[in-house]
């Protein structure tokens, strides 16, 4: 009963190597071997509140970028939205700090065979899970257009390492402080005409995810998306993190968002039967 | 006394292990004394979830009782359980006693399945849908229904609601009726944060389960029992089986921590216990 042993996830102590703020944001990197070796864009890593033993249910963060070889060995780097009790506690560790992490979890992106145009769309903090994907798909020769949102400048994530990778970069704030004014579910439908996507992935709010996967069938692309429901445990052990789908054969499934996603094809999603938090 | 089948002291609690592949992921599950399956139904419920907050030191668990149905469990899910060479308690919920039955005669002719756990408390924390076995003699009817259509060699496990005083008179009648062990015990029915039904798992209530296990073991002394609720550390376990339980199930400490039912099997393997799981002492 074993998954193609290089790829399972493994369950690590590691240890914080750097911890920076940026804007509304903590990037943390951390030494965890065996998950970066075994990473793919669209996995994440459950952790624990590690002060606060009080607290079961797991926390779930993308994978943002990893090392194999570092001056610390395998790292792995997250990006921290301090919304509540362990996001603020994560936001807050120091260099040295440890923490048991279990990573990687979930199915990860599909890469197109082809070199055909993408659209990335990230929204906020999900779109740290955008970045590595990128890289991959320009390894493939794929040209890759990256839509890339948040309500303000502070939550939105550093588009300057991303011009390096991909072919050309538009940036939305709902204030108009940074690029365009207005969100990216409103833009997504003209960027995947603009940029003739043959497969869009997004990664954001309900809204945005809904628009990227309506906007790709418009236009007959592939759509990847990435749904977050709370994930108490992250590794498919509860069954709490309901997504409801429509299965390969037609019919109505409510599966696990931690192992059957994070990653689904916009057009299998029912995004009526969500439950929106 | 019917072996109950187990092959060792540390067991998966009901719903709390996946399918089994998840967690094979993170050890070998035949280091495991047994794997209760989640609570399966005779159809499918495919759009039944659990819903599930925190409290303090516990998970409120609102059990919709997701599964494919136990037709579509037998022919994708248990071959590989018994490929793993965990021995396999099937956990079962329905509405009526024929429903049960039925059940029954399915894993009847299921090849690999040790043990049956009858999900007694099902309809007080999230499956109000499922029959309502709250006074003892409906727990014991279960029990008896199940019993007939079993082969011998399959044990009957009744996990029953955590009510004190009445679960001595529950665990008592389902003996009675044919159980070869009680599970001590179904958690309690709970408020979570923001929804509207549970019950309360995890550490939080693992005094009221030791408390329900003192009470079995010091009036029925002779009841084969299963301790289940808190067990998180090897101190637990040893607390369980110190109480007089032959076994224990961890749950959601699983959840917390995808390696700790294997570590708590490992810190037990190499402790002497007397003969806790296939019960020919008695
Ligand atoms: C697959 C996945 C990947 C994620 N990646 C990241 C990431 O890279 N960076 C990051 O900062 N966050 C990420 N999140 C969200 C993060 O897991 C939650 O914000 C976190 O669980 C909150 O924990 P807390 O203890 O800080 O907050 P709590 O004190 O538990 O809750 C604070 C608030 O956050 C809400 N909340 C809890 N879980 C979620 C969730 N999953 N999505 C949205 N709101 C939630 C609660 O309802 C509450 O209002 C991800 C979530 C998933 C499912
Ligand atoms: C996510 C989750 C799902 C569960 N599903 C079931 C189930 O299907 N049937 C059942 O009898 N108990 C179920 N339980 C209860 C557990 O089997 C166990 O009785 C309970 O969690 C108490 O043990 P613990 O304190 O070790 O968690 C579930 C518990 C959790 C946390
Ligand atoms: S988060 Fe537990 S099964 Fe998905």
């Amino acid at each position: 009963m074993t998954n193609g042993a290089d790829r399972r996830p493994v369950h690590v102590t590691a240890d914080v190597v750097s911890a920076k703020r940026i804007g509304a944001f903590t990037h943390l990197t951390l030494r965890a071997s065996g998950i970066s070796e075994r990473f793919r864009p669209g996995t994440f890593v459950a952790l624990s509140h590690g002060a606060d033993r009080s607290l079961l249910a797991r926390r779930a963060l993308w994978i943002h970028r990893v090392r194999t070889a570092s001056a610390y060995g395998p790292c792995l780097d997250v990006v921290v939205d301090p919304v509540g009790t362990t996001t603020r506690w994560l936001a807050g560790l120091a260099v040295g700090a440890s923490l048991e992490l279990t990573g990687p979890l979930g199915r990860p992106f599909a890469l197109p065979q082809e070199p055909v145009p993408c659209l990335l769309v990230g929204e906020g903090v999900d779109a740290a899970a955008l970045f590595p994907l990128a890289e991959r798909l320009r390894e493939r020769g794929c040209p890759v257009h990256l839509l890339l949102g948040a309500e303000r400048e502070d939550r939105l994530l550093s588009a300057l390492e991303a011009r390096r990778t991909v072919r050309a970069v538009t940036v939305m704030t709902a204030d108009g402080s940074v690029g365009l004014r207005g969100s990216v579910a409103d833009r997504v439908a003209e960027s995947v005409r603009s940029s003739s996507a043959a497969v869009v992935y997004a990664a954001g709010s309900h809204a945005t995810l809904r628009a990227a996967a309506s906007a790709a069938v418009e236009q007959g692309a592939w759509s990847q998306v990435l749904v977050t429901p709370s994930m108490p445990c992250g590794t498919g052990l509860c069954h709490g993190c309901a997504v409801p789908v429509i299965a390969e054969h037609g019919a109505a499934r409510t599966v696990r968002g931690c192992t059957e996603g994070p990653v689904f094809r916009g057009d299998r999603v029912r995004w009526d039967a969500m439950e929106v938090r | 006394m019917r072996s109950l089948g187990l092959s060792g002291p540390v067991l998966v609690a009901a719903g709390c292990g996946g399918t089994g592949a998840e967690l094979a992921r993170f050890g070998d599950l035949a280091d495991l004394g047994g794997f209760v399956t989640r609570t399966l139904t005779l159809d499918p419920r495919f759009d039944h979830v659990n819903r599930i907050s925190e409290s303090p030191s516990g998970l409120v668990v609102e059990m919709g009782l997701p599964n494919p149905g136990v037709d579509a469990f037998c022919a994708s899910e248990l071959p590989l359980l018994v490929a793993a060479e965990v021995p396999v308690v099937v956990s079962l919920a329905a509405a009526t006693l024929g429903e049960y039955a039925a059940l029954a005669r399915r894993i009847a002719t299921a090849p690999g399945v040790r043990a049956v756990e009858l999900c007694l408390g099902a309809a007080d924390t999230g499956a109000p849908d499922q029959f309502a076995a709250r006074e003892p003699f409906h727990a014991a009817s279960v029990v008896a229904a199940v019993r007939r259509e079993l082969p011998a060699d399959v044990a009957v496990l009744a996990k029953v609601r955590l009510d004190l005083p009445r679960v001595v008179e529950a665990s008592r009648t389902v003996v009675e009726a044919g159980a070869d062990a009680v599970v001590v015990a179904h958690p309690l029915a709970a408020l979570g944060e923001r929804h509207s039904s549970g019950a309360l798992c995890g550490p939080a209530a693992g005094p009221l389960a030791r408390r329900a296990l003192q009470e079995i073991r010091a009036q029925l002394p002779d009841v084969p029992t299963i301790a289940c609720g808190g067990v998180g550390t090897p101190a637990d376990v040893q607390d369980r089986l110190a109480a007089g339980a032959v076994a224990v199930q961890v749950g959601s400490a699983n959840l917390h921590d995808p390696t700790t039912c294997f570590r708590l099997a490992a810190a037990l393997r190499d402790r002497p216990v007397s003969d806790p799981t296939t019960g020919d002492d008695r």
